[in-house]
C-alpha cells in the first residue's frame, strides 16, 4: 500500500529548507508511520540533497520532517515550477509502506 | 476575546474577511499580506515611484473592508504597508474620507534597517557576506508585538504595519485586550500558538486539506475564514463564522500547527521561543477545535532580518509535444537545447512534465519545461530564443511556446540586537463624517 491509504501530510517552507507533517488518517495507525517512514527513507523517496531530521510528536500524533537543502536553493531563486516545494507533501505520500 | 483572520497572503481572496468582519462578533482582525521577498518587491516599485510600495491590494481589500469592520467596532490590523507602510496609511485615511467614515489610523515603522545593516555580516543561510550575494535592496527585521502596542495604545481603528512576525500580529491585539504582560510565558506561549494557526487565515478551515474520498471538505467553494475566541489564560477555541463552507477539525488544526516548524520544540518568533510538543487539539462542538498546553521559553536575544538583494533574471520557456513519441521528442527537445546552451555557462534546468497514460496514449501530452537563471536580462532571453527556435530547429510537432523572463529577488536573512531597532507610531486622522 502507499502511505496516502494511511495518512496525510503538508509542505511548507522556509528558505531551502522544507517542513513535511506527517499524521495518520486514524490515530492507531501512527506506531506504524514511527516504524517505515524513517527520515533515511523520506531523504531518498524525495531525493533530497541535505540531512533530512525527523521529529516524534506521539502526544499529537504527528511525524515532522525538516528536510535541508530540498528546494533547489529556496523559493526565491530555484529554478523549479513549484518553487515551495508544496507538492513534496504529495509526493511523499505516494511512498510505499507495509502494514 | 474574538480575533479573526482576514487574509493568509498577499494574493488571498476578500470576500470572507468582509463576511467575517460583519457577522462573527469580532474584536480584531488581522490580516496577513506579507511573504519573504514580497517587501523586497515593494521596496522596488517604491524607488521607481515614492508613494508606491505598500500591498497593491491595499484598495481592493479595505474599500469593501473598513465601513463594516468601523460599523462593527472591529479593529483591523495589517501588515499591508509592506515597504511603504506611511504610504499605505495615507491612502488608508484617504479611503476613510472617501466612505464618509470617522476614523483613526496608526501606522508602525521602523522594521526598515536597509540604511544601518552592515552589509559585511554573513548570512545565516551560507556564511557568505549579505553584500556578496548581489545588490542589496531591502532589509527589514521581523518586530514582535512590543512594537505593535504602542499603535494599539492610540485607540486606532486600523493598524498597519511592514514587516512584523506574522504570529505577532494577532498576539499584539490579544495582549492588548486581555491585559496580558509580554513577560508571562505562559500566555505569550499560548497567544502565539493561536497566531500561528490563524496567521495563514483559510488554512486552518479547510482550505489547503481537501484530498477527495480521502479527507473531504464540505462547500469549499464557499470557504469560510477562522477566528479565535481567547480566554483571558490563553486557552483558545479555533472556529469559523456559521453557514460558510470549510471545516475545522483536528486534522486542519494539526496540518497548520506544524506548518512550516523546522523544530517543533523551538518555533522562535520575536516574542518567545514556543515548544509545541505538548500541545492538545480537541473537538469540542462541530467546526470548533479547543487548543491549549502550548510552552513559552523566554524570547531571542535579537531580532531576524531579512535582506533582499537582485540575483539575476530568470527565463521560463515551455513547449508541448502531444501523441506517440511525445515524451520521447520532448526529451530530445531537452537535449538539443542544453546542448545549444552549453556553452553560455548558465544554470539550465530541463524537465519533461505531463501525464502521459502510457508509452503509445494517442491522446497524451507533455510540456517541455525550460528555465535559467541569468546574470542579465539579455542572456535571459538568450535561453528563450532557443526554446522558441525549436519550432523549426527542434523535433517534430513541438506546439505552445510561451517565454517568460523577470527578476529574481534573492532572500537571505541575519540577526541584529533588538537596540538596533527604532519603531515609531505615526497616527493619521481621517475625518470623512465632516466632508
Amino acid at each position: 500500500m502507499l502511505l496516502h491509504d494511511i495518512a496525510h501530510c503538508r509542505a511548507g517552507d522556509k528558505g531551502d529548507t522544507s517542513t513535511l507533517s506527517l499524521f495518520p488518517l486514524r490515530d492507531e495507525d501512527y506506531d506504524l508511520l514511527v516504524r517505515e517512514v524513517t527520515a533515511e527513507r523520506v531523504r531518498a523517496h524525495l531525493g533530497v540533497r541535505g540531512e533530512v531530521l525527523r521529529w516524534e510528536l506521539p502526544n499529537l500524533r504527528a511525524l515532522q520532517f525538516t528536510c535541508h537543502r530540498a528546494l533547489d536553493g529556496g523559493v526565491t531563486t530555484s529554478l523549479a515550477l513549484d518553487t515551495h516545494g508544496k507538492t513534496l507533501g504529495s509526493r511523499l505520500l505516494a511512498m510505499p509502506v507495509h502494514r | 476575546m474574538r480575533i479573526g483572520s482576514g487574509a493568509g497572503f498577499a494574493g488571498d481572496r476578500i470576500e470572507p474577511a468582509v463576511r467575517l468582519a460583519a457577522g462573527a462578533g469580532l474584536d480584531d482582525l488581522v490580516l496577513e499580506c506579507l511573504a519573504e521577498r514580497t517587501i523586497a518587491l515593494g521596496q522596488q516599485r517604491r524607488l521607481r515611484d515614492p508613494a508606491a510600495g505598500h500591498d497593491p491590494r491595499l484598495r481592493a481589500r479595505f474599500r469593501p473592508l473598513l465601513p463594516v469592520a468601523l460599523d462593527r467596532g472591529v479593529r483591523v490590523v495589517s501588515n499591508m504597508g509592506a515597504a511603504n507602510p506611511l504610504a499605505a496609511g495615507e491612502l488608508t485615511r484617504d479611503l476613510l474620507v472617501e466612505a464618509g467614515l470617522r476614523g483613526r489610523v496608526a501606522v508602525l515603522t521602523g522594521d526598515d534597517v536597509l540604511d544601518r545593516l552592515d552589509l559585511r555580516r554573513p548570512a545565516l543561510e551560507d556564511g557568505i557576506a549579505l553584500a556578496d550575494h548581489g545588490e542589496v535592496v531591502s532589509a527589514n527585521a521581523y518586530l514582535g508585538a512590543d512594537a505593535l502596542l504602542p499603535a494599539l495604545d492610540t485607540g486606532a481603528d486600523v493598524v498597519l504595519t511592514g514587516r512584523v512576525a506574522d504570529p505577532s500580529l494577532f498576539l499584539a491585539p490579544v495582549a492588548h485586550r486581555l491585559g496580558w504582560d509580554l513577560d508571562d510565558w505562559p500566555r505569550v506561549a499560548a497567544g502565539t500558538l493561536v497566531g500561528h494557526l490563524l496567521e495563514c487565515a483559510g488554512q486552518v478551515t479547510g482550505g489547503y486539506f481537501a484530498d477527495p474520498g480521502v479527507k473531504d471538505v464540505p462547500d469549499l467553494a464557499d470557504l469560510g475564514f477562522p477566528f479565535a475566541e481567547v480566554a483571558p489564560d490563553g486557552t483558545a477555541v479555533i472556529g469559523k463564522l456559521a453557514g460558510t463552507g470549510g471545516l475545522v477539525s483536528t486534522a486542519t488544526v494539526r496540518e497548520q500547527l506544524l506548518y512550516e516548524v523546522t523544530d517543533p520544540t523551538a518555533y522562535r518568533t520575536p516574542d518567545v521561543v514556543l515548544d509545541l510538543r505538548r500541545v492538545r487539539a480537541e473537538q469540542v462542538a462541530a467546526d470548533r477545535v479547543r487548543v491549549s498546553g502550548a510552552v513559552g521559553r523566554p524570547r531571542p536575544a535579537e531580532l531576524k532580518v531579512s535582506v533582499g538583494y537582485r540575483a539575476g533574471h530568470r527565463a521560463e520557456c515551455g513547449i508541448t509535444y502531444a501523441g506517440p513519441g511525445a515524451a520521447r521528442r520532448a526529451r530530445l527537445a531537452a537535449d538539443v537545447v542544453t546542448t545549444r546552451l552549453r556553452g553560455t555557462g548558465l544554470r539550465v534546468r530541463a524537465e519533461v512534465l505531463g501525464a502521459l497514460g502510457g508509452a503509445g496514449e494517442p491522446a497524451g501530452e507533455c510540456r517541455l519545461r525550460v528555465a535559467a537563471l541569468a546574470p542579465d536580462p539579455e542572456a535571459a532571453e538568450l535561453v528563450c530564443h532557443e526554446v522558441e527556435a525549436l519550432y523549426t530547429n527542434g523535433p517534430a510537432g513541438g506546439g505552445g511556446v510561451r517565454t517568460d523572463v523577470r527578476e529574481v529577488i534573492g532572500i537571505v536573512s541575519t540577526m541584529v540586537p533588538r537596540s538596533a531597532v527604532r519603531t515609531r507610531v505615526t497616527v493619521l486622522e481621517a475625518d470623512g463624517a465632516a466632508a
